[in-house]
């Protein structure tokens, strides 16, 4: 009954926020200056009047606001997300072709992020105040103090140009014929340097939250107890701290997963990585307004499914809470 | 210590380090067309100068332009923008956070779920948008800025207010027959606010990170040459011409690490129970 009641909760979440993004989307259209029908062409003056006349018609645009929600919505419920004229295909495949790309580069950040900063987070917690300490919570300031395009450029001067470890740019060796094996390699070749540099980011805001955590739990009676007990301290850390002091960073993860799909955009910019962060760059140069919005509306459906995610790993690690 | 109006500056070397920084900074970009040896966008040298080497102590761009003289004009962008999105975040967050708290229920209930909604989606795919659909200029790269970053600041003022409402000071002024609104302005806002200043403080560094992304992108204003703007010409040669990216993205981590330490070290001297404690 209650995990029924905490699904509903979510899935009226997710229905709202899909519902808001698409009615900014709406108002942005038609709040944007100029004609609504040459916004959507995303020609700014230059598509043909014939092309803009079907728009009005397909869109409703000379009929009451109400009427061009209705057929707004009536074209989202069939998954119409409008057609992109400069590129002459519907959004809907523009997005589907590249969103396992960005789903790839956000959950391989996501990853990192979680194991570097729960690493970092446990050692510099376990040498409180002394230079490990210190030298982590430096390296985690300065990271967040770094704009996420200028730590990939970074990254890109130091392993790419002087190194060459890693590629800068592309998902893939083009035109290479791997093996299932060597492709996987190559992919993966591909992906570290922009999973990193959109993971730092993240990778210090959980450092901090976990050493804080940690730092709160080893003060518990029930740690105490333990020690007592003569557990040896990996057990104790293991066992008894990180389950508890991982629940505020799973929280604050699953607030920023907004930010994650943001910082896709910038990242996949920096490394030409085919995802819909770089679909909707080429689309603001070329003002194609109707994949833009596409790529807001299913980013943020990106965002509500990661926040399902960590809402049942909050379950799954929080120790007092059954399904509420 | 504790009497001196400076007192909370001495009192942690975050706060002491955060503000010689940022005072730097705020000099740097008043005193900008006096100490720049050059006008950023005037071409005076040759084109790809190493640092160091014919005047140039940070090197030239692409088109001999100084790319000292850039870094210190662009920290008058920076800080502007950063100011002023901030200040139009606090007003939107004050108003909804506010309004929210101080009526409760169902006014509450309804302006949560909108700053909730405004926190999860992808603030900066709106951001970038709403500068695209409204032409990139200053007025739209500050206005964006402030459209996804006040929702923490409304909560916090919410939470405020809600604190604030049944102390006796408040209970004191309702059975006076002050009107709401007057109680709202004059009693509950003058104490909620410091907490929420604080943390509209560290908005100014988010609002400097976003704005140097949405120049970095090319969505700034074009006549205004801003540290993002400058990365953002040099990325595409960064194999030939390393300075031009480094050093102004240097600068936005300066400016941001500035902001940052003087919050928290704010942050630890309004709330002392975590003063020394579990922090970073």
């Amino acid at each position: 009954m209650r995990t029924a009641i905490s699904t509903l909760r979510l899935l009226s979440q997710a229905l709202l926020i899909i519902l808001a993004v698409s009615l900014i989307n709406f108002a942005l259209v038609r709040l944007a200056p100029g004609d609504p029908a040459s916004v959507l062409a995303g020609q700014s003056g230059a598509a043909d009047e014939l092309y803009l006349a079907q728009l009005r018609e397909q869109f409703g645009l000379d009929q009451p606001i109400l009427v061009q929600l209705g057929k707004y919505y009536l074209q989202l419920l069939q998954f119409d997300l409008g057609y992109s004229y400069r590129q002459q295909l519907p959004v809907v495949n523009l997005i589907a072709e590249r969103l396992p790309n960005t789903l790839l580069l956000t959950l391989s950040a996501f990853a990192i992020a979680l194991i570097l900063g729960v690493a970092f987070g446990v050692a510099a917690a376990l040498n409180r105040d002394n230079w490990i300490d210190t030298a982590v919570g430096t390296a985690a300031m300065v990271l967040y103090a770094s704009p996420v395009f200028f730590t990939g450029l970074m990254l890109i001067l130091v392993f790419s140009v002087f190194l060459g470890w890693f590629p800068a740019f592309g998902s893939e060796t083009i035109g290479a014929d791997y093996g299932f094996i060597g492709q996987v390699a190559d992919r993966l070749k591909y992906l570290v340097l922009p999973a990193v540099t959109l993971s730092l980011l993240y990778a210090a805001t959980y450092t901090r939250l976990t050493r804080t955590a940690m730092l709160d739990v080893l003060q518990m009676d029930y740690v105490k107890l333990a020690r007592a007990k003569g557990l040896p301290p990996f057990r104790i850390v293991g066992a008894h701290v990180l389950r508890n002091a991982l629940l505020p960073v799973i929280t604050i993860a699953g607030m920023q997963a907004g930010h994650l799909v943001g910082g896709a955009v910038v990242v996949e910019t920096v490394f030409a990585w085919p995802g819909i962060g770089r679909l909707a760059f080429d689309a603001l140069l070329q003002r194609d307004y109707p994949v833009l919005m596409g790529v807001f509306l299913i980013s943020s459906i990106m965002v509500v499914f990661f926040n399902i995610i960590t809402d049942l790993a909050y379950k799954v690690f929080d120790p007092t809470m059954e399904v509420s | 210590m504790k009497h001196s109006p400076f007192g909370f500056v001495a009192s942690s070397s975050k706060t002491l380090a955060g503000t010689c920084l940022l005072a730097g900074l705020v000099v740097i970009a008043l005193a900008a067309p006096v100490i720049s040896p050059n006008d950023p966008w005037d071409m005076v040298g040759r084109p790809f100068t190493p640092p160091l080497s014919d005047g140039f102590l940070l090197g030239s761009d692409t088109l001999g332009r100084d790319i000292l003289s850039g870094i210190i004009h662009g920290s008058r962008v920076s800080l502007f923008v950063g100011l002023a999105a901030t200040v139009a975040a606090l007003a939107i967050g004050l108003v909804v956070g506010g309004v929210a708290g101080f009526f409760s229920g169902r006014v509450d209930n309804a302006l949560m779920r909108l700053t909730e909604i405004f926190q999860t989606i992808p603030s900066f795919v709106l951001a970038i948008m709403l500068v695209a659909v409204f032409q990139p200029s200053l007025a739209s790269t500050i206005t964006a800025i402030a459209v996804v970053s006040w929702p923490p600041i409304a909560r916090l003022a919410r939470a405020e207010f809600l604190a604030k409402r049944n102390l006796e000071y408040v209970s004191a002024a309702v059975s006076a027959g002050r009107p709401g609104w007057d109680i709202a302005l004059r009693e509950i806002l003058p104490n909620a606010l410091p907490p929420i200043i604080v943390m509209a403080s560290l908005g100014v560094a988010t609002a400097i990170l976003l704005e140097s992304a949405i120049s970095f992108l090319g969505l700034g204003d074009p006549n205004l040459a801003s540290w993002g703007y400058m990365i953002g010409v040099g990325r595409t040669v960064i194999r030939q011409a390393w300075w031009m990216s480094v050093f102004p993205g240097l600068a936005i981590m300066v400016a941001v690490l500035a902001i940052n330490l003087l919050g928290e070290g704010l942050n630890d001297a309004i709330s002392p129970s975590q003063r020394g404690g579990a922090k970073a």
